[in-house]
């Protein structure tokens, strides 16, 4: 029963894999150096930044906490299974249209955060998406063109609208 | 920052959860949802030998009203999600679909298990202070059997259960609220989700004139467990609740807790908060529980 390796057998993005792990294998470590995924980015490893935030079976979980074994038989989806081959998710589309990224290290955790979310809330308003994204860090770009990405992607603003700080939120305004 | 190396078990029945720590004490730990114990064990504050992991122990996955009493029960599967969006609980005991929003994000509530949250007994923690004022009874089992525990008796320090080493918490059980009951929780926090600097829960029970049948006001990040106002609330018990009532009990209530401050908030800070917080969350509680009964005839700044 107790067990020092185990198989881990889980789908990742729609395809299946499986790998002999230690438990202890933490399941951020686990898509980045067993799988090669990494486009998951580990920032704090204690649950706070979200930066390796992913989706177990449809919702986003932080994958610092939690151990590699305890996806077996389950569906995991990471950043890099968002855009449709060159196509970008409308999300990652609308992050770049509006400058929602500087350095890029929180960005996938916040791309996992706000898909999930925008399922449940397909027309948030911008208080409700600051709450959304309040487990997830970010030191460079002070939010305000992340928030700007969202509503375009919501069809609440136009990607023109965006501009410098000022003129992205002159122009969510006028919407 | 990565745990230290552990054996793993995944039980498929409580009984071999249970016969697992019975076996290995204090040198096993149960994994629930994990999300406070993970970061301690990727902090290598706890090295854990082995880890039994509880999340196939479909037994545990219940959440269900008793038909008689009304009664809620809840497994010890019961996630935080659970908590904000069931509509069985929201429906009897809408205080924890009120709080549930208030503990820590998405993510982590997506994952998080109630009784894992109160077994871990963070005084920092919103759900210990609102199983005091829904008088939450503890269900604690080992392979020697099983015993139900008071949420008030079973906090006993900081990080600090009457659970016992060979013990699992396995199911929360929250009593019927009575006619007339109205209840609310309200935090400070610096942002949605972060630790609060305070938080109060109110529970009041008023009769069909108005007259207050039953109050309790509980409190997180109030001193070194989830912390009970209970002469506060005794004072407003008797009568109809006016809004010198209100007012006393708040000043009344900064008095009773224990804060130990924080470099965010200093212990008069937090204080000041619970004062202020108490009153919101009485009126608050109070118009909810005239809701379908005589108005109450007491308007107050909010």
């Amino acid at each position: 029963m107790l067990k020092a390796l185990l198989t881990v057998s889980t789908r990742v993005n729609g395809r299946d894999y499986k790998r002999v792990v230690e438990p202890r294998l933490l399941l951020s470590d686990f898509l980045r150096h067993e799988l090669a995924l990494t486009g998951t980015h580990v920032g704090c490893e204690h649950g706070v930044c979200g930066a390796c935030t992913v989706l177990i079976d449809g919702l986003p979980m932080r994958s610092c906490l939690m151990f590699a074994p305890q996806v077996e038989g389950r569906e995991v989806k990471t950043v890099e299974g968002l855009a449709d081959g060159d196509k970008l998710h409308p999300l990652q589309q609308a992050f770049r249209d509006a400058h929602g990224l500087q350095c890029g290290f929180c960005t996938p955790g916040i791309l996992m955060t706000l898909t999930a979310f925008l399922e449940d809330h397909p027309t948030p308003d911008e208080a409700e998406i600051r709450e959304a994204l309040s487990g997830n860090l970010c030191r460079c770009t002070g939010y305000q063109h992340i928030v700007d990405a969202v509503l375009i992607a919501t069809g609440a603003a136009t990607g023109a609208a965006t501009g410098t700080s000022n003129g992205a939120r002159d122009g969510v305004e006028q919407d | 920052m990565k745990p230290a190396a552990f054996k793993y078990a995944l039980p498929r029945t409580l009984d071999e959860a249970l016969a697992l720590k019975a076996e290995h004490g204090d040198d096993a730990t149960f994994l629930a949802g994990g999300q406070s114990l993970i970061p301690a064990m990727n902090f290598r504050l706890a090295q854990p030998e082995v880890l039994i992991d509880i999340n196939a122990l479909d037994e545990l996955a219940f959440i269900r009203t008793d038909e008689e009493s009304g009664d809620l029960h809840l497994g010890g599967l019961t996630r935080h999600r659970d908590l904000q969006f069931d509509p069985v609980i929201a429906a009897a005991q809408p205080l924890l679909h009120e709080t549930a929003p208030n503990v820590a994000h998405p993510q982590i509530r997506n994952r998080g298990t109630l009784c894992g949250n109160l077994a871990h007994a963070d005084p920092a923690s919103e759900f210990p202070a609102v199983m005091l004022a829904l008088k939450a009874r503890l269900r604690l089992q080992s392979t020697a059997g099983e015993r139900w525990l008071p949420a008030e008796e079973f906090f006993v320090s900081v990080f600090t259960t009457a659970r016992d080493d060979d013990e699992m918490l396995v199911e929360v059980a929250l009593p019927a609220a009575a006619p007339g009951t109205g209840t609310s929780f309200l935090e400070v926090a610096r942002r949605p989700g972060d630790y609060a600097m305070m938080g109060v829960a109110a529970v009041v029970v008023l009769d069909e004139g108005g007259t207050c049948g039953d109050a309790r006001l509980t409190y997180c990040s109030a001193g070194e467990t989830p912390m009970a106002a209970k002469a506060a609330a005794a004072g407003l018990i008797g009568g109809r609740v006016a809004n010198e009532d209100i007012a006393a009990a708040a000043e009344q209530a900064k008095q009773e807790i224990a804060p130990v401050g924080s470099v965010h908030a200093s212990v008069d800070f937090q204080r000041h908060l619970a004062a202020v917080l108490t009153r919101r969350v009485l009126h608050r509680a109070l118009d909810r529980a005239t809701v379908g009964r005589e108005t109450r005839k007491v308007a107050g700044p909010c």
